[in-house]
């Protein structure tokens, strides 16, 4: 579990870690501890999962990945999990997790997103998850991003 | 962008030391100087190839709570919503869709009683529906995109 010394680093550093040469210790400094305390904490929140990874966070749209399909899926719920875990091993797939319906609105519960530089990319990779899925696949649709509106990532309030 | 760039890119989506001097240690590796991974790191977050440069938390982890949730939004309203749902710091990012429901947006909170609470002052705010779609599995999380 996390305390506040933990919260404090959170705050610091959920924007971005400070570009200069000794950046754990601009944080002790910043929030009143030592770079060493910064650093075993750090690694503590690593090591527990409450930290996924240090490092860069691409723009997609940057890099040339213009093409992101949320792709979304209505199976069977009984073999909801199964399936998810075949597509979710898939190389070309990024997330997937089962989600609830929203009858009749939204009938798909399994969604994973594929991402190309050209929308045939994507599009190939939706077909080889159907084929994939065959008969379980009850419907299915692929929601292209046309624009991102805003990307900060995980926030906590001060 | 050149090849070291993209190999900056590359190589520092799998990790970043935790020592006190990080940037010195990921240019030894990458075989540039420690000034010039500064400097370049500066630039790409300047130019927005990098939206962020540092840790990755995880809301659940935290014991936050988090879901995805979708709007459909009128065309002529749009960008007046994408103002309102953008404002609320617990909105992580929000993308346009084309689909019906055109809007989709990742709410974390600290708390997880929170959510609901943030959804409803979004749909509040915007007198719009909107849907809830927090996962009930994970199966697969690379974030990593090739440069």
């Amino acid at each position: 579990m996390m305390d506040e010394i933990d919260r404090q680093i959170v705050l610091a550093t959920q924007e971005g870690l400070p570009l200069m040469s000794h950046p754990y210790a601009q944080i002790g400094q910043r929030i009143g501890i030592s770079e060493a305390e910064v650093i075993t904490r750090m690694t503590r929140m690593q090591d527990g999962g409450i930290i996924r990874r240090i490092g860069a966070v691409p723009n997609h749209y940057a890099l040339g990945y213009r093409f992101n399909g949320m792709t979304v899926w209505n199976v069977p719920d009984e073999k909801a999990s199964a399936l998810g875990r075949v597509v979710g091993a898939l190389g070309f797939v990024s997330h997937c997790y089962l989600r609830p319906r929203h009858l009749p609105d939204w009938p798909y519960n399994l969604f994973a997103m594929v991402h190309g530089r050209d929308r045939e990319t994507a599009l190939r990779h939706a077909g080889a998850i159907a084929e994939l899925l065959g008969s379980d696949c009850l419907g299915h649709e692929v929601l292209f991003s046309s624009r991102l509106l805003k990307k900060t990532g995980l926030r906590i309030a001060g | 962008m050149d090849e070291i760039d993209r190999n900056i890119i590359n190589s520092l989506q799998d990790g970043f030391p935790l020592t006190p001097t990080p940037f010195a240690d990921a240019a030894k590796a990458l075989g540039i100087e420690e000034d010039d991974l500064i400097r370049r790191l500066q630039a790409l977050r300047a130019d927005n190839v990098l939206t962020r440069f540092g840790p990755l938390y995880n809301a659940e982890a935290m014991g936050g709570g988090l879901t995805l949730a979708a709007m459909a939004v009128p065309e002529d309203r749009f960008e007046k919503v994408a103002e309102i749902v953008n404002t609320f710091p617990e909105v992580a990012h929000n993308y346009a869709r084309e689909h019906a429901l055109n809007m989709w947006f990742v709410v974390a909170t600290e708390r997880p009683e929170e959510v609901a609470e943030v959804l409803e002052a979004i749909s509040a705010g915007t007198g719009l529906e909107v849907y809830d779609m927090p996962k009930q599995e994970e199966f697969s999380l690379s974030l990593r995109f090739e440069a």
